[in-house]
């Protein structure tokens, strides 16, 4: 992907809850994220935002009913789950799931040898993977320290957070979506996860970040700033709308 | 030997007495015997490789060599009157397998103790265990009941463990028996003073597998960990009964079943825990999970509790159900399919049990016979 050219096309995307068709979270949103960029989706509670993320990353809790997703110039809307991520898109959760009885490398490992084996490249074996986590710690500058516990399990709130950025910084994605990754952060671990994100940042991958509030945005700088309200875009602007935001709140722009 | 002959006359005239369970009795409520109870079974050959690695200081043997230590011990801790299968395997006692660790003494290397039924026809086997370490003796027991191929059978298996004050024994069970044997299994332990024993009882195999593990905290601060679990398909039916007893105070109990449970199979547990009047700081946590990987399956868990004390810590837990929803589209969102999402899930499950074994090959053993179940690859350590 050239830097620059469009990476992730939504348009006119309607979704409701799976379980309820009467109950539409996004109505029509429009957006597109160029490679290279970092996109910021603010909003109030109940907007649709982390609707929107799951919807990307192919949540079975959500329908889409209307609508078009292009990335990479393909209908993403098609692909199951796993081909989205294969195909490069990774989803932060904002609640990561706890897997017990399953290491954190093991798990990497095996999600990173899914995406290669869809790429053509060869598996890598425990040694070559140990050594590529090594220099992925290394680039965001963090320590081992929970590669041998369990998935999540027993994980504090910053530990999981942590944990999604170290997947995300394994799996190389072309497109990333964190949702909410900055609550439930102190501001040492925020300015932690975001050195790690800016450091991942790479001209032909782009980043769409989630959030409620625009304190993570003085870390990881945006190109665009993005209002969503009722479950549509409803104001789009510079890093400077951020702030505007955090002035004069939600009802105020 | 007139001991030993009163013994399995006590043990026959209490099953002439009560005679095979039915799910009439609440204890036998969701495991129906009647296949074993209306068959007729000839006499087995129970057949033992017993593997203690060259350890030296130990005595493992038969009633003719270990004869003192079953007289002092067998048929004490297994209780006659709470099970008729106990009071049948008693009435046919014949061989025991005796590991004996005098006080102070460390067996480093796993003794390893694998039965096979053997004979001719539908046969029934009743394997016998006793294993009693000294006061401050170490050992690990592996107890395994192998596979005696596709035929009929039945294995009626007593283990009664004693442990002195401080001694330390971790003990793991594995059944794999085939799927037309059946498998009635009774583990009764004994503790003394400040004691640990880390039990790990594992069924795989049988048609139909119950096991009544029995653990007496007898010693003030002795410690319990007592684990299980189950994979089975088909149509196998497994019920664990468990009853912890903290007679003591300050003793500790930890108790973790898990379930797999796939296809048509069944699966029961009972988890029992009593704390006697003046077993104050008693600390007892009970889980039990089961997971439900077909809508055919069915578990039933109960927790039972019996406290007469006041200054105790008791709590239990039981989740029963199909994967986690949410847990799969996590993987899937990783780019892992379906398929490796459910079966990594599914092993996690198991897993969280294995990884709780304190003996490292032994845990790996397990780790890839359960790995082969369950169709997941080689999971050595990144």
């Amino acid at each position: 992907m050239n830097p620059g050219s469009v990476l992730l096309e939504i348009k006119g995307l309607r979704a409701t809850v799976a379980t309820d068709a009467k109950k539409e979270i996004l109505k029509g949103l429009d957006l597109s994220v160029r490679a290279g960029e970092v996109h910021a989706i603010m909003g109030p509670n109940g907007s649709g935002k982390s609707t929107l993320a799951a919807v990307l990353a192919g949540h079975p809790a959500y329908t889409v009913t209307a609508g078009t997703v292009t990335y990479h110039g393909k209908d993403l809307l098609e692909m199951a789950p796993e081909e989205r991520a294969r195909e490069g898109v990774f989803l932060a959760f904002q609640y990561p799931v706890a897997i017990r009885g399953i290491t954190n490398s093991y798990f990497l490992r095996s999600a990173l040898n899914a995406i290669r084996k869809h790429r053509g490249q060869e598996e890598l074996d425990p040694l070559d993977f140990l050594s590529v986590l090594e220099t992925k710690l290394k680039q965001i500058g963090w320590d081992d320290s929970f590669l041998n516990r369990a998935v999540n399990d027993g994980f504090s709130g910053g530990e999981k957070k942590r944990n999604e950025i170290l997947q995300m910084a394994v799996l190389e994605p072309t497109l990333a979506v964190l949702d909410e990754t900055d609550s439930g952060l102190d501001i040492d671990a925020l300015k932690t996860v975001a050195e790690a994100v800016n450091a991942l940042r790479r001209p032909d991958t782009a980043t769409v970040v989630v959030t409620h509030y625009q304190r993570l945005l003085n870390y990881i700088v945006p190109d665009r700033v993005h209002v969503l309200a009722g479950g549509q875009i409803v104001k789009s602007g510079g890093k400077e709308l951020a702030l505007e935001l955090e002035e004069k709140g939600y009802v105020g722009v | 030997m007139n001991w030993l002959t009163e013994l399995r006359e006590r043990g026959a005239a209490r099953f002439a007495e009560v005679g095979f369970p039915t799910t009439r009795q609440e204890a036998w409520r969701f495991t129906d015997v009647r296949p074993v109870a209306e068959a007729s079974f000839g006499k087995g050959v129970s057949r033992w490789t017993v593997d203690a690695n060259g350890a030296q200081g130990l005595l493992i043997g038969d009633l003719t060599r270990a004869g003192d230590v079953a007289q002092a011990h067998l048929g004490r801790y297994a209780d006659l009157t709470a099970n008729p299968f106990t009071a049948l395997a008693t009435a046919f006692l014949d061989e025991v397998q005796v590991v004996s660790i005098p006080a102070r003494t460390e067996v480093a290397t796993p003794i390893r103790l694998s039965h096979r039924l053997d004979g001719t026809g539908v046969v029934m086997g009743t394997p016998r265990v006793l294993i009693v370490l000294g006061d401050q003796a170490r050992a690990t027991v592996i107890e395994t009941h192998e596979d005696s191929g596709d035929r009929a059978s039945l294995s009626n298996s007593v283990t009664e463990i004693v442990l002195g004050n401080g001694a330390t024994l971790d003990y793991v069970r594995v059944q794999r028996e085939g799927m037309r044997a059946s498998h009635i299994a009774t583990t009764q332990s004994h503790q003394g003073r400040d004691s640990v024993l880390r039990s790990t009882s594992i069924a795989l195999g049988a048609g139909l597998s119950r096991h009544d593990l029995g653990a007496v905290l007898a010693g003030t601060g002795a410690s319990l960990t007592l684990n299980g679990l189950s994979v089975v398909s088909g149509r196998q039916h497994v019920d664990y009964h468990t009853t912890i007893d903290h007679a003591q105070p300050h003793c500790e109990s930890h108790e973790l079943f898990n379930g797999v449970f796939d296809q048509h199979a069944r699966g029961v547990f009972n988890g029992r825990i009593i704390v006697r009047p003046g077993a104050q700081r008693t600390d007892s946590k009970q889980t039990n999970n089961n997971l439900l990987l077909s809508g055919e399956a069915r578990a039933d868990s109960q927790p039972q509790l019996e406290i007469y004390a006041d200054d105790v810590k008791c709590t239990h837990g039981a989740t029963l159900g199909p994967l986690d929803a949410t847990a799969l589209f996590y993987l899937e969102s990783r780019g892992l399919s379906p398929q490796t999402a459910k079966s990594l899930l599914t092993y996690g499950f198991a897993a969280d049990v294995l990884t709780r074994i304190a003996v490292a090959p032994v845990r790996d053993d397990l780790d890839r016979v359960i790995r082969g179940r369950l169709g997941v690859e080689t999971l050595a350590a990144a």
